[in-house]
């Protein structure tokens, strides 16, 4: 079993105040709730950071704890419990700490768990299990977020999805499991919504249903598409000439066709055409916005200093008379 | 760990389901009404529409508020205005995120 320094977790010294704990954990638990932090592995060290809390807040589990010895490291594996363990504590009960001890590690597990299962208010995932005694209960909703491609969402196709869920098994240990799971992508899903798989989430308690899986989704970067809401945008390079003299182009869609476009006479930079129903396939369909973007022809090119000295010479254009 | 695969799974996009009565969103976040009602009254969900509660009916995506505002409210120690503030302020970051995504 791993040894674990539960007050290095919560950056306080071995002779912190029950104040300077309190305060600590309180922050840390701020920073890494995984409902505030985007920080990837936020979930496991707010459960670390809670787990630590839970023991060095209780005055005698703290006791308890500092008097397995100032010897181990963070870490350091092969520790046991003293077999005099318990004799001045009675931890192993269960019941005893309010927390799950199945969100815990088994060092936590080991030293306060006892009955480790549905005891007490439940920790991080809780509400589920509150209070249950004999009672059928709901398990509790899992929620991940998945990545997919604009073309998954535009094309409703299956993705495959690898979870990391942790599971209670038989004799109530909990052990994660990779779980692959192919997903059927709803056609025009937009970015931040939730796929809601029923009964694919945690198990119920004493035979209730299981909880249901909620992938919430992201798009990942596309090369030329930006996407906002059910809108799809592309900037589309066209040159000086075609933007004053009007043009037809074509350009690629996000359904991986083209479409030829024509460019009026006289269109600014940035200027906004507008195909309707191209965007996100939905009820109301979103559109598809190609955005102008003028690109000047270097100087290096042929010709290119020669026309632009006519245009300066010959043309009455000043952009800048406003700002005086 | 250990490795299972299963077939493909359907599912609809929760934001667009069917409305929720008071008594579902109850049931599906094991809260009890009077939770439901005070978090109500702090704006972090509101009824699309009904007048009595016995009317109201939800938006789908009030699970996901209801849930995050209890998980904060529990394992922070706010009270119910403290996570409709921090809920509202992480949907300000996210809205802002997603509109530098679109500057850069």
């Amino acid at each position: 079993m791993e040894y674990k320094d539960y007050y290095n977790i919560l950056g306080v010294k071995k002779d912190a105040s029950q104040t300077d704990i309190k305060r600590s954990y309180r922050k840390l638990a701020r920073k890494y709730h995984p409902d505030v932090s985007k920080e990837a592995d936020a979930e496991g060290k707010f459960k670390e950071v809670g787990e630590a809390y839970e023991v060095l807040k209780d005055p005698e589990k703290r006791k308890a704890y500092d008097q397995l010895g100032s010897d181990w490291k963070a870490g350091q594996e092969g520790f046991q419990p003293p077999p005099d363990w318990e004799q001045n504590f009675d931890f192993g009960q269960g019941g005893y700490t309010q927390g799950n001890a199945q969100d815990y590690s088994s060092f936590f597990e080991d030293l306060f768990g006892g009955g480790a299962g549905a005891n007490g208010s439940q920790y991080y995932h809780s509400r589920a299990g509150a209070g249950s005694g004999g009672f059928q209960s709901k398990g509790e909703n899992v929620r991940a977020k998945v990545m997919i491609d604009l073309e998954d969402s535009i094309n409703g196709t299956s993705q495959s999805f690898t979870l990391q869920m942790p599971e209670v098994n038989k004799q109530g240990q909990v052990i994660n499991k990779h779980r692959t799971l192919k997903v059927k992508i709803p056609k025009g899903i937009k970015e931040g919504q939730t796929i809601r798989l029923s009964k694919q989430g945690n198990p119920g308690l004493g035979g209730g249903e299981r909880g249901d899986l909620l992938l919430e989704i992201g798009f990942n970067q596309h090369r030329l598409y930006t996407v906002d809401g059910k809108d799809i945008y592309l900037n589309a390079p066209v040159t000086p000439w075609e933007a004053t003299l009007g043009a037809k182009i074509s350009v690629p869609t996000p359904d991986g066709k083209k479409v030829a476009m024509t460019i009026p006479v006289d269109s600014q930079q940035g200027r906004k055409l507008r195909l309707k129903g191209k965007g996100l396939p939905r009820k109301e369909a979103g559109d598809f916005f190609v955005v102008l973007q003028i690109a000047l022809p270097p100087s290096s090119l042929s010709n290119v200093k020669e026309l632009n000295e006519k245009m300066r010479d010959e043309i009455d254009f000043n952009p800048r008379s406003y700002l005086f | 760990m250990s490795t299972s695969t299963i077939n493909v799974l359907s599912g609809n996009i929760l934001e667009e389901g069917a409305s929720l009565t008071l008594v579902e969103i109850c049931h599906n976040c094991h809260t009890p009404a009077e939770t439901v009602i005070k978090l109500i009254e702090h704006g972090v969900i509101s009824p699309t529409k009904g007048v009595t509660s016995s009317q109201w009916r939800f938006h789908q995506a009030a699970l996901i508020r209801v849930d995050k505002a209890l998980r904060l409210k529990h394992d922070l120690g706010v009270n119910i205005a403290g996570a409709a503030l921090a809920l509202e302020l992480l949907d300000e970051i996210d809205h802002l995120k997603q509109q530098l995504k679109y500057l850069k």
